[in-house]
């Protein structure tokens, strides 16, 4: 029973999540083979190879319009919302093909590979519905058992004591800082095992960021993180894997402390240096 | 020395406050004159008992029956066009993706709609009614009523609806939804819209007579199946209007404050609600 949930934030919980189609989430790897994008005919992503690796958080680094956040969402196939987009290649989810994979099978997809917005973003409901939204989406429903996974994941962001007294009031009442933890917890609520973050933490406070970053780091013990950053300095606060991207195409991949501090192509010196942004 | 921009911004001003102390003069003196002739003649035999014989000659009665009609035909006509057009303005900007050519086009379509004047819709309603042998009545009404309310529906619901953020609809599809699914976060998210749309149609349904003239007919009696004839309230005032006798004039007056009241109800009623369903709106 253990295995079908592997996160120790919930250990000697019982799990919420038991009967889904991916029943093994430690083993589900990440990973793109040529992959390419294309929207209106312009190629924004070029033959991508990425792998992506498992409990650590890995950051997709290059100069605006290289295409980090197209790859992030094609992860879990939101470039699907843009008009005139087309998938070339593989992106494997253990054994399912994201790039083919069917409606039915998006959903739960998207389950397994929850996203952190850009900015705070809660959903036009209560706080507590916030988090619930995820779970009845997915079946999940009796009041107990609902409560129970609120309570859970707002303790895991640090929300449960500043907004227990108010669980029913709107969730757009937060400040900014809180909203987006809000938006943490329910991409947690639903059990995901990888975490998608595309800047999480630009719209925020420093104080705010910082939290959101802590966060992360204490989560990747249970998920694994992949998080479009422009600051170079909070990639190498937090980075353990770094994906630098040109112009659409993976330049460099590999872990944070050779990338950074001896990286081997001379692009990813240049754009490290500040040659470029 | 006074800087010119000052002086202009002084200027604009006194103009805002000008237009605006225009505005309120009208409606005031519109409910001011109705009111004015109106209210002496109300009474509560105006307002609970149908047209006794000779009504429009100066004889005894109410205008019951245009109340009721205008009710019947508003409320059909209301609901009609919320079933029609909430599907409507959740797949323009839900299933559709930005820029989308279709969606234009329908857009288009609907603002054409929007601005054809309700005399052509109330021929339109009468040629098809013609063409199924179907007599003015009581449906006919409710359903060119319906055509006439809907473009103002969409647009208005549309209007706000363009304005949700691209991010709410994607983390609710992050979270594993589909796009039916998120049909829930975009009536929240429009919920005031969808108010304001039911309260400006009301309002136009209500008030409008070249609608229903060919097709609602008009009957002194409360219409008792969808097939027979209503009266409705601008029709009164209209056929109240058109008598020699200076009495039943008035009564027209009395008509339209029932009208006028009914609509200042429904809107102050409808801005309360309005307020208690935006609590949950993201801005």
């Amino acid at each position: 029973m253990s295995k079908l949930f592997p996160h120790s934030l919930t250990k000697g919980k019982e799990p919420f999540f038991v009967d889904h189609k991916f029943p093994h989430p430690e083993n589900l790897r990440l990973s793109t083979h040529a992959l390419s994008v294309y929207i209106g005919g312009n190629q924004i992503l070029k033959f991508v190879n990425a792998e992506i690796p498992q409990n650590k958080i890995t950051c997709i680094i290059g100069p605006s319009g290289c295409g980090k956040t197209t790859l992030l969402r094609t992860f879990n196939r939101l470039v699907d919302t843009i008009e005139g987009v087309k998938l070339e290649g593989v992106v494997m989810l253990g054994e399912q093909n994201i790039v083919t994979a069917s409606a039915s099978e998006l959903t739960e997809i998207r389950r397994v590979i929850g996203l952190v917005p850009q900015r705070p973003c809660p959903l036009p409901m209560s706080i507590y519905d916030n988090i619930a939204y995820g779970c009845r989406i997915h079946g999940i429903s009796g009041r107990k058992k609902l409560d129970a996974v609120v309570e859970y994941y707002l303790r895991a962001v640090g929300l449960w004591d500043e907004v227990k007294d108010r669980l029913h009031s709107p969730a757009g009442k937060l400040s900014g800082g809180q909203q987006q933890r809000l938006c943490l917890a329910r991409s947690l609520a639903i059990e995901p095992s990888y975490l998608l973050a595309d800047e999480s933490t630009s719209a925020l406070d420093p104080i705010s960021s910082r939290t959101i970053e802590e966060l992360f780091v204490k989560l990747k013990k249970d998920y694994s993180i992949v998080m479009v950053t422009h600051t170079l300095r909070q990639a190498k606060r937090i980075a353990d894997h770094v994906i630098f991207m040109y112009m659409g195409e993976v330049i460099e991949e590999g872990d944070a402390q050779q990338v950074f501090n001896n990286p081997k192509h001379e692009l990813t010196r240049k754009y490290l240096e500040g040659s470029f942004s | 020395m006074v800087k010119r921009s000052i002086i202009e911004e002084k200027f604009m001003k006194l103009f805002m406050y000008a237009s605006i102390a225009l505005v309120v003069f009208f409606v005031a003196s519109v409910v001011l004159s109705v009111f004015k002739r109106g209210i002496p003649l109300l009474s509560w035999e105006m307002v609970s008992s149908l047209p006794g014989g000779g009504f429009y000659m100066g004889g005894g009665g109410g205008f019951l029956n245009a109340i009721v009609g205008s009710f019947y035909i508003v409320g059909g006509a209301t609901v009609m066009g919320l079933i029609i057009s909430i599907p409507v303005v959740f797949f323009l900007n839900v299933y559709l993706k930005a820029n989308s050519r279709f969606g234009s086009i329908a857009r288009l379509a609907y603002d054409v709609l929007f601005g054809i004047p309700s005399i052509v819709y109330g021929a339109f309603g009468f040629t098809i009614m013609i063409y199924f042998g179907l007599r003015a009545s009581l449906l006919g009404g409710t359903i060119v009523v319906t055509l006439l309310i809907i473009p103002i529906f969409i647009r208005s619901m549309d209007e706000v609806a363009k304005t949700i953020p691209s991010e709410l609809l994607e983390a609710s599809y992050s979270l594993g939804a589909t796009r039916l699914e998120t049909i829930s976060i975009v009536i929240r998210q429009i919920a005031p819209a969808i108010a304001t749309a039911t309260l400006l149609s009301i309002g136009r349904a209500i008030g409008d007579a070249a609608g229903v003239l060919f097709t609602a007919g008009f009957s002194d009696r409360i219409p008792t199946s969808l097939t027979q004839q209503t009266a409705t309230l601008p029709l009164s005032v209209y056929f109240q209007l058109q008598s020699p006798s200076l009495e039943v004039q008035d009564r027209a007056y009395a008509a339209a404050v029932v009208l006028t009241l009914i609509v200042l109800v429904l809107s102050i009623s409808g801005r309360i609600i309005m307020n208690r369903f935006s609590r949950n709106k993201i801005q």
